[in-house]
């Protein structure tokens, strides 16, 4: 449907758009200005995250734990942003989740396999702060870092930091 | 209707108050501040009780001689309280009800508003207006 291209488009562009940007600054693009875009996209999902999630959790009952919270960001908010509930949910029960998504929608139109895996990165950044600001909002600080083998397929492990 | 509309944000602190008549302003954020240890206590004792449905709306939360204070908990423990007069016996539960939901859609709406920054108290017309058509019209 058209609607959901929309989503891809304004994602891709955020992104070529965010590293042009930092390009223009300089001449030669480094590993320490790779990093530098990665926290910039990182940190507009972090905000669109708190928004969405306010929206979202509008209509739901109260969560009772860490794992409902988790859950809930599997199936309703994966479906609502990414159109597809997340493949896989595992946890250690100590504070760390890994969620498994085998057709990433962000990743889908890149590639089928090993080529241009070393681009993954930049289009991941947006969704971890997406996540991290969803969960954030609800109370978890965390730590959310995507990581690729093969595309489409993508894991996101997610360190909830505990207050001590 | 209501005499005074709090927002609390989840660190405790005051996102918005508004209240009339404006000179008991005092008074009516010691009243907002007495009733968060009631919303903390009915917030840590709902996920105890099995088989509870876990609602936003935490009913009446106090009583006191003159005024009727009323909770609601955010998803995001964000608190909303309201406080009315107790005179006002017409009012029915599930009118506050309709008033809290009134006021959780429009703060949602604040906070997805790409200008307003989280954790800020609220500066916003829309949110303003929606306050003052619960709120009783003073004179």
């Amino acid at each position: 449907m058209a609607d959901q291209c929309l989503f891809d488009f304004l994602h891709m562009e955020i992104v070529s758009h965010v590293y042009k940007e930092q390009q223009s600054n300089k001449e030669q693009v480094d590993s320490k200005d790779g990093a530098l875009c990665i926290s910039v996209l990182e940190s507009l999902g972090f905000r669109v995250g708190q928004g969405l999630i306010e929206r979202m959790t509008r209509d739901s009952p109260s969560f009772k734990d860490e794992l409902d919270i988790m859950k809930f960001i599997c199936k309703d908010f994966w479906t609502k942003v990414f159109r597809r509930q997340v493949d896989n949910l595992r946890t250690n029960h100590q504070g760390t989740y890994v969620l498994q998504d085998n057709k990433f929608s962000l990743l889908t139109p890149l590639s089928s396999g090993k080529q241009y895996l070393d681009q993954a990165p930049k289009y991941l950044a947006f969704s971890c702060g997406v996540v991290r600001g969803a969960l954030c909002n609800l109370g978890l600080e965390s730590v959310v870092t995507a990581e690729v083998s093969i595309m489409p397929s993508c894991k996101f492990q997610v360190v909830i930091q505990k207050l001590s | 209707m209501a005499v005074c509309i709090a927002v609390i944000a989840k660190e405790n602190y005051p996102l918005y108050i508004r209240c009339v008549p404006v000179q008991n302003e005092l008074k009516f954020h010691y009243t907002v501040h007495t009733s968060l240890d009631v919303v903390e206590e009915k917030i840590s004792s709902a996920g105890k009780s099995i088989g509870d449905q876990r609602e936003l709306y935490l009913g009446l939360l106090y009583p006191t001689e003159d005024y009727k204070v009323y909770g609601f908990v955010t998803n995001t423990k964000v608190k909303f309280v309201i406080v009315v007069d107790s005179s006002n016996t017409s009012l029915r539960d599930n009118e506050i009800r309709s008033m809290f939901r009134k006021l959780h859609n429009s703060f949602t709406d604040v906070m997805c508003n790409p200008f307003h920054i989280p954790g800020d108290t609220i500066k916003s017309k829309a949110f303003d207006s929606i306050v003052s058509g619960m709120m009783v019209q003073a004179g």
